[in-house]
């Protein structure tokens, strides 16, 4: 018995102290850096903020996943340091904000390896992904129909490539997928499926396409002759200097050492 | 000496005090999950409107003009738990049947354990096999340009539930007494007979109860079906991409906000009413059966 009552107060005891030390890790203060936009560009500002953060301890990076357009309103209205769009400023949005790119996302078509199709048109790819064109045929493979795979419908991926080529809430999908893996399985086991991804996560066990001629690559994209691309940019308010250490996160995304963490997150560093 | 019983006795009531608690923790998490889902449920509902959310028949939560009809997810919902019961009740029933009354004590021991490790199998894992096999299997033997469809998420909702129909018709089928089936045999019924007029009938309330536990099991099934029904909104049909009510929560959640956020939060309620009208009929049956 004596023994029980022993066990208990030194748990008691291991309980107390370990309060103790919760509460005096929560006092050191932090300063914050604040990020506010692009779903898109989770992975791309995820490996930057904890490179980032490794180095600068008492730094905290935040990210806010609003999608583009709220993240601009964000700094509009100086609630966050710096807004994440994954589509350019509009003129009007230019008028009291700055725009720097600091990463391209290349998505890749993608199609079944025994698909004898090597090259599309954005066109095209558009008019399959709509149903204007429903058999491999019409565009110079077998007689099949065309299986058109993408992903749900909060995808980032699935957002930049239906604003890329124009087809935004108007494709007929026979599968929406919730992950980029799920989507190459799938492509790679049905012969008559196309599917598209961040070109990072393609593997060979899918056949990439050709669009208008330009395979993709870190070069084609960075040269912008691959079409399907879109820019990852860091919005910033014109009349009001980033400081402290919104400026120092900022400038360590712009540096050629962010490089390594922008290919890491799949999308392809700006010539610097 | 007595100081020592002292501890005891207060040992003795702390731990009844832990034991209540315990006992109380289930009933607390279903009534938070109960309120939570109600509350964050019903604002979209009343936004949308009851009917146009019910029975709208199109979903496109993200368009530039959303709407917010979720008829397809219900109606795929109950096609599919109304098919894999279609074929995985009776598929399960003879198996208990088999178990119960034909095989042998080491063939059953067998086969009875290859059952409990199929319950033990992640759902992940069917969805897994389901999308490498049944999903390329489906679209070949019938033709079609793709294979992920209602069938197939129906053909592993299947398998899924089988399980639980096997182990609970299994117990039902070994309570009815031996004297029915002797009574029977002895008037020169067959064994076969005997099984189909004299032993199912007697098992029957508990037989439905596994189906019951089968249906509950397979509307709230998420993972697998993602994996092979293709999770399109559509009206279902057969050989059609579809959605299920559990798979639309899954699949959007993440990174949806706004009043998308809130319509889901009221499809997981219509899901979470349908979950327990099954849990309330069972309840009823097996209460019926204790009687």
């Amino acid at each position: 018995m004596m023994k029980t009552t022993k066990i208990w107060s030194s748990m008691v005891m291991a309980a107390v102290l370990a309060m103790g030390t919760t509460t005096a890790c929560g006092e050191n203060s932090q300063k914050t850096v604040s990020t506010d936009g692009s779903t898109s560009m989770e992975k791309v500002i995820g490996y930057l903020s904890e490179a980032y953060m490794e180095k600068n301890s008492d730094v905290k990076v935040t990210y806010n996943p609003t999608g583009s357009g709220a993240g601009i309103q964000a700094v509009q209205e100086g609630r966050c340091d710096i807004g994440l769009a994954s589509r350019n400023l509009k003129d009007e949005e230019k008028a009291d904000l700055n725009e720097t790119v600091v990463a391209i996302d290349g998505i890749a078509v993608i199609v079944n390896p025994e698909n004898p199709v090597a090259d599309l048109t954005v066109e095209q790819i558009a008019q399959v992904y709509i149903g204007e064109i429903t058999n491999w045929q019409e565009v110079g493979g077998d007689d099949a129909p065309i299986v058109c795979i993408g992903r749900e419908a909060a995808s980032g991926t699935r957002d930049g490539f239906e604003s890329i080529t124009g087809t935004a809430d108007n494709c007929k999908y026979a599968q929406e997928l919730t992950s980029t893996g799920d989507v190459v399985q799938t492509v790679s086991s049905n012969p008559n499926a196309i599917g598209y991804a961040s070109l990072a996560s393609v593997s060979d066990k899918v056949q990439t396409i050709s669009v208008e001629g330009v395979m993709p690559s870190d070069k084609t994209i960075l040269s912008g002759d691959y079409k399907i691309q879109r820019n990852f940019v860091l919005v910033t308010k014109k009349n009001e200097e980033l400081t402290g250490s919104a400026k120092d996160f900022f400038d360590f995304c712009m540096s050629s050492e962010a490089d390594e963490y922008i290919t890491k997150a799949g999308a392809v560093p700006i010539a610097k | 000496m007595g100081k020592l019983k002292k501890i005891s006795g207060l040992l003795e009531k702390f731990m009844n005090l832990i034991f209540t608690v315990c006992g109380f923790v289930a009933v607390a998490f279903v009534l938070v999950i109960t309120i939570f889902l109600v509350v964050s449920g019903t604002p979209a509902i009343g936004e949308i409107g009851l009917t146009d959310f019910l029975f709208g028949t199109k979903w496109a939560s993200t368009a530039a003009e959303p709407s917010y009809g979720i008829l397809p997810f219900i109606l795929t919902s109950v096609y599919g738990t109304f098919g894999a019961i279609l074929i995985g009740v009776p598929l399960g029933i003879l198996c208990a049947v088999f178990l119960a009354k034909i095989a042998g004590k080491r063939t059953a021991s067998v086969v009875s354990g290859a059952v409990s490790l199929m319950s033990g199998i992640p759902s992940v894992v069917y969805g897994l096999v389901g999308m490498i096999i049944i999903v390329p299997t489906v679209r070949e033997v019938f033709g079609l340009p793709d294979g992920a469809n209602l069938f197939s998420a129906i053909l592993v909702l299947a398998v899924m539930i089988l399980p639980s129909v096997i182990s609970v018709s299994e117990t039902a089928i070994r309570a009815v007494p031996r004297e029915y089936e002797e009574a029977s045999l002895a008037l020169g019924a067959t064994k076969t007979e005997t099984i189909f007029k004299v032993t199912l009938p007697a098992a029957k309330s508990g037989i439905l109860a596994s189906v019951v536990l089968g249906i509950g099991r397979a509307i709230g099934e998420a993972m697998a079906v993602m994996m092979v029904a293709g999770n399109v909104a559509n009206m279902p049909e057969l050989f059609k991409s579809v959605r299920f009510l559990t798979t639309a929560v899954a699949s959007e959640m993440s990174y949806s906000s706004g009043l998308q956020r809130q319509a889901l939060f009221s499809v997981a309620l219509v899901l979470f009413v349908f979950i327990l009208g099954i849990n309330l009929v069972l309840n009823l049956i097996v209460k019926k059966n204790r009687k």
